[in-house]
């Protein structure tokens, strides 16, 4: 068994070889994440996108872009979690957000599922009972037809 | 006063058997209204079964064999019926046994589970279904504290209690069976089973095969998992098919 002190040494100690991101990696971090926010503001623009559903993806950007540009946060960061390196860290960062959203997609889908089978089930009995009503409707209406074509011979 | 009872039959896909079974129910049980519920099949399932005298409720597309019973169940809540029965539109359920389901239901049952286990003449079925049937059967009993043959049966008679319990929003929409059981023992209502007869399925395909089994037997037992901590649906009006209108 690991003590809480040990744990915290292991948690807050270095290792020898983290080294700061390469220019180039945080080139392509801050990129990526920039075309991505773009593209969603884009989707949103084009209406083919709601808002609910973009702020995740335009999160997840800004989260990835701030680590690239704070290099002694996204160091820190890396020692925290244990990760081998810091691009790493970022990049896991980033699938992290990325299962929250699919999560949070599951969620909605189960949701309109419930939805959307409670309206097509109220519909469905709605519509027989319409149907029923119309049934009745017609079966009333029936024999009062006979009955005012023989007033009307009457009075002819 | 005599009680008044409803046959629900799920049917998707069963053009070309369903007349017949509406047909022959209306035979054996000439004071039980038939309501076919539609589960938006592409055929002539709903022209079938209303020109065979039953009444029909339509889905506008597929929601699964658990929502058309649902749906039945709502229209017999608001119809007013007493009592309900069920069976499925393939013709493996005999209409014979609508009246041994009924006399359980006025002996005092809640929910009259028709077995097919129970005379041990069952049809014969796929190695992966008796497994689970075994199952989930042991299941049932442990949790019922009674013996329970045949938890998957889908030939039912159901009380105006046990029909009030069934008409909420977290009705499975695909398979209801173990976990509705024990969901109507939870409320304290008495499920009995009755020995019946089952064919051999006349046409069409089974909602149990291939890799349906296989979820199957997980969703089954995440749900009975669950069951003790598990919350109502978020639609948050308790019934809000059968009751809003």
């Amino acid at each position: 068994m690991i003590s809480c002190s040990t744990a915290l040494g292991l948690l807050l100690s270095s290792p020898a070889d983290l080294t700061p991101m390469h220019q180039r990696q945080r080139i392509v971090a801050i990129a990526g994440a920039a075309l991505v926010a773009l593209f969603v503001f884009e989707l949103v623009r084009r209406r083919k996108l709601r808002e609910e559903y973009s702020w995740v993806w335009v999160a997840t950007a800004v989260v990835v872009s701030v680590l690239a540009l704070n290099q002694p946060l996204l160091l820190d960061l890396t020692r925290w979690i244990g990760a081998a390196s810091s691009a790493s860290t970022l990049f896991f960062g980033a699938i992290v957000f990325l299962i929250g959203l699919c999560i949070q997609f599951s969620i909605r889908l189960s949701r309109l599922t419930l939805r959307q089978r409670t309206l097509a089930q109220r519909m469905a009995l709605l519509e027989e009972e319409v149907r029923e009503l119309r049934r009745q409707g017609r079966r009333e209406r029936a024999p009062a037809e006979p009955r005012r074509r023989a007033e009307q011979d009457e009075v002819a | 006063m005599p009680r008044s009872t409803v046959l629900v039959i799920p049917a998707y896909r069963e053009s070309g058997r369903v007349g017949d079974v509406v047909r022959a129910a209306r035979r054996c049980q000439p004071d039980v209204d038939v309501l076919v519920v539609d589960d938006g099949s592409p055929d002539a399932t709903s022209l079938e079964a209303q020109a065979a005298g039953a009444r029909v409720v339509r889905h506008p597309f597929n929601l699964g064999y658990g929502a058309a019973l649902h749906s039945g169940y709502c229209a017999a809540l608001r119809s007013g019926y007493d009592q309900v029965l069920q069976m499925d539109a393939d013709g493996q359920h005999d209409p014979e046994m609508l009246g041994p389901l009924l006399r359980a239901l006025d002996d005092g049952a809640d929910i009259a589970l028709g077995s097919r286990y129970l005379d041990g003449r069952a049809p014969r079925s796929s190695l992966a279904r008796r497994v689970g049937t075994r199952l989930f059967a042991w299941i049932a009993s442990r949790w019922l504290g009674a013996r329970i043959t045949d938890p998957t049966s889908g030939f039912q008679g159901l009380s105006r209690r046990a029909l009030d319990s069934v008409v909420n929003d977290s009705f499975p929409e695909d398979y209801p069976d173990t976990d509705v059981l024990v969901q109507h023992h939870r409320r304290g209502l008495e499920v009995r089973e009755v020995p019946v007869v089952m064919h051999e399925r006349i046409g069409g395909v089974s909602m149990h095969r291939g890799a349906r089994i296989a979820y199957y037997g997980y969703k089954m037992l995440v749900t009975l998992l669950l069951m003790p901590v598990r919350r109502p649906t978020p639609l948050r009006v308790a019934d809000s098919v059968a009751r809003a209108s």
